[in-house]
């Protein structure tokens, strides 16, 4: 494999990360395993429940109903915000002065903590004294994300778009610019229109960026909590309560452990197998 | 169509800028003038609400608490990544697949999922409510990450520097220090910006791991805003003054943000 050698000595050089890393995952996820096989009434007396937990929450309403807001919210992020920043990359300027201030500014959000994300879009959005609900008060809609379930979503997916678009930009910009120059001189002589530029040498080009970009979106926006919680709260009603808000519900709220450790399982499979799923199906591709 | 493409860009750089002015124009409002009247721009201009954060100590303290985890997690987690970037970037080794994919996977685990048992964990080794747990945390998700981005600038490094460098007589740290970290520095620089990233803007597990002595900003933020009603001009101010380290830090690195994803392998 590409003039790799085999030394075992590597395993030296990675044991300070397997050894932080073990300590912080695999610990924690035993004891999640732990508590997701058990049933507890307090005091530290634990009884052997096995599956129970996991067909529990498989079977639970609203466990179901997390999950398909969940999976309805991803879908949605991922149709906007992969083809807006492609679209935004692709008219960025390429050199020149401009480039700086573009990168700094679309960066900005990106560096902002979740909950003042969240605090901001709340005081934003407020339909009495935010720029965002006035605005679309008085220009006639009925608009009130603290009572209305469609201006909730609404407003926490136009944030999530705020907050992560430029995370797509950056990455479709970084491969754009790893296209050389002559692509587009002979795409050029050859009378190409730009939509066979875009489809033909820009898109595949793209093509590994992009699957990061799908990836990290993906799983992101799949594990979304503090910005949502800080918003709206998961309501109104239980109308955007996503996994996440769920599970801390149950685990930090309630303090159900064994629902709440089961979930946690079902909840990282999800992720991991759509992970794997869409990697080696993408990769497959490009092998042939 | 050409010539208007800039329009583009602008109106997405105005979209992003509207909320953060409207969190700047509130901090500079008192409360009262925030919740009484609906105005553009501050009618009575005051500083009052961030010279209240820069004399309460539970306020400043809320960022040197935030900014010492943050400094932590990003050295920590450069650190341990720097040998195992290398090993991965130029070894084969038994199961080294298995192991680059299983530290991936840690960069897939929902926070949430991990909230309890860390603060079980770190209550239980001693560590609750300092910073030094919340970096260790941290951890989780950066050293992948740092892992990931770093293989990738290694991997652009040609093979030939290392032997040259045996040839000469260079012992391995010293090869490794003297001249592979030269080579990499802009690597390791994107590497520290998105570890200072991810580690700056997570919350929860932070506000999980910390009560009074070393609580983040973010999280005095939260309480404030439920003990105290809703003061929305100090909130604002908090909020404003989180975005300065960000936008600092992204300056420097503004050239090599977008390369840096880009480098990690798939």
């Amino acid at each position: 494999m590409n003039g790799k050698i085999i030394n075992q000595k590597g395993w030296f050089f990675v044991l300070p990360v397997v050894a932080l890393v073990a300590f912080n995952a695999l610990i924690p996820l035993m004891t999640v395993v732990n508590y997701s096989v058990q049933e507890t009434f307090g005091n530290n007396l634990f009884f052997w429940e096995g599956v129970g937990w996991f067909e529990k929450v498989l079977h639970s309403e609203r466990f179901q109903a997390s999950l398909v807001r969940q999976i309805i919210f991803t879908f949605i992020i991922l149709v906007i915000e992969i083809p807006l920043g492609v679209a935004i990359a692709l008219t960025m300027p390429r050199k020149g002065p401009w480039v700086s201030v573009c990168l700094v500014m679309m960066a900005l959000p990106l560096l902002i903590p979740w909950n003042v994300v969240g605090a901001m879009w709340n005081i934003f959005s407020l339909p009495d004294i935010g720029l965002l609900g006035k605005t679309l008060n008085s220009l006639g809609f009925d608009y009130d994300y603290t009572q209305q379930p469609m201006s909730a979503w609404f407003t926490v997916i136009l944030m999530d778009v705020w907050h992560w678009t430029s995370l797509v930009v950056l990455l479709a910009y970084a491969g754009l610019n790893s296209i050389p120059e002559q692509f587009y001189q002979a795409a050029k002589i050859d009378g190409a229109s730009s939509w066979a530029i875009f489809r033909y040498i820009e898109l595949p080009k793209m093509r590994r960026v992009l699957l990061i970009a799908f990836l990290l979106r993906f799983m992101d926006s799949f594990m979304i909590y503090t910005e949502v919680f800080v918003l709206t709260g998961g309501g109104p009603g239980n109308t955007t309560t996503f996994l996440s808000i769920d599970l801390v519900k149950i685990a930090l709220g309630q303090f159900d452990l064994g629902p709440a450790a089961a979930m946690s399982l079902i909840y990282f499979l999800i992720i991991l197998l759509t992970c794997w799923l869409f990697y080696t199906l993408t990769m497959k591709d490009e092998a042939e | 169509m050409k010539r208007y493409k800039w329009i583009v860009p602008v109106v997405y750089i105005v979209f992003l800028m509207l909320p953060i002015y409207w969190l700047l124009n509130m901090s500079f409002k008192t409360t009262n003038e925030i919740l009484g009247t609906f105005s553009l721009w501050p009618q009575n201009f005051t500083v009052e609400n961030y010279v209240t954060i820069f004399t309460d100590p539970t306020w400043y303290n809320g960022y040197f608490n935030s900014l010492t985890y943050v400094a932590i997690n990003t050295v920590l987690s450069v650190s341990v990544a720097l040998p195992a970037a290398y090993a991965f970037s130029r070894y084969r080794f038994m199961g080294d697949k298995h192991l680059f994919f299983w530290l991936l996977t840690n960069r897939m685990a929902p926070p949430a999922v991990f909230a309890l048992p860390f603060f079980q964990l770190y209550s239980s080794v001693g560590l609750f409510d300092t910073p030094l747990a919340v970096a260790l945390a941290h951890a989780l998700f950066n050293v992948p990450l740092a892992v990931w981005i770093l293989e990738g600038f290694m991997s652009g490094v040609p093979k030939e520097l290392d032997e040259t460098a045996y040839i000469d007589g260079y012992s391995f740290p010293r090869f490794f220090i003297k001249i592979f970290i030269p080579v990499i520095i802009a690597g390791i620089g994107v590497t520290a910006f998105f570890c200072f990233m991810f580690s700056w803007v997570e919350l929860l597990l932070a506000k999980t791991l910390t009560s009074v002595a070393a609580k983040p900003i973010a999280a005095v933020m939260t309480r404030t805003a439920s003990t105290s009603g809703y003061e929305l001009g100090l909130l604002a101010a908090a909020g404003s003054l989180t975005i300065i380290p960000g936008a600092f830090v992204i300056y420097f690195v503004r050239n090599y943000i977008a390369k840096g994803f880009a480098m990690g392998r798939v």
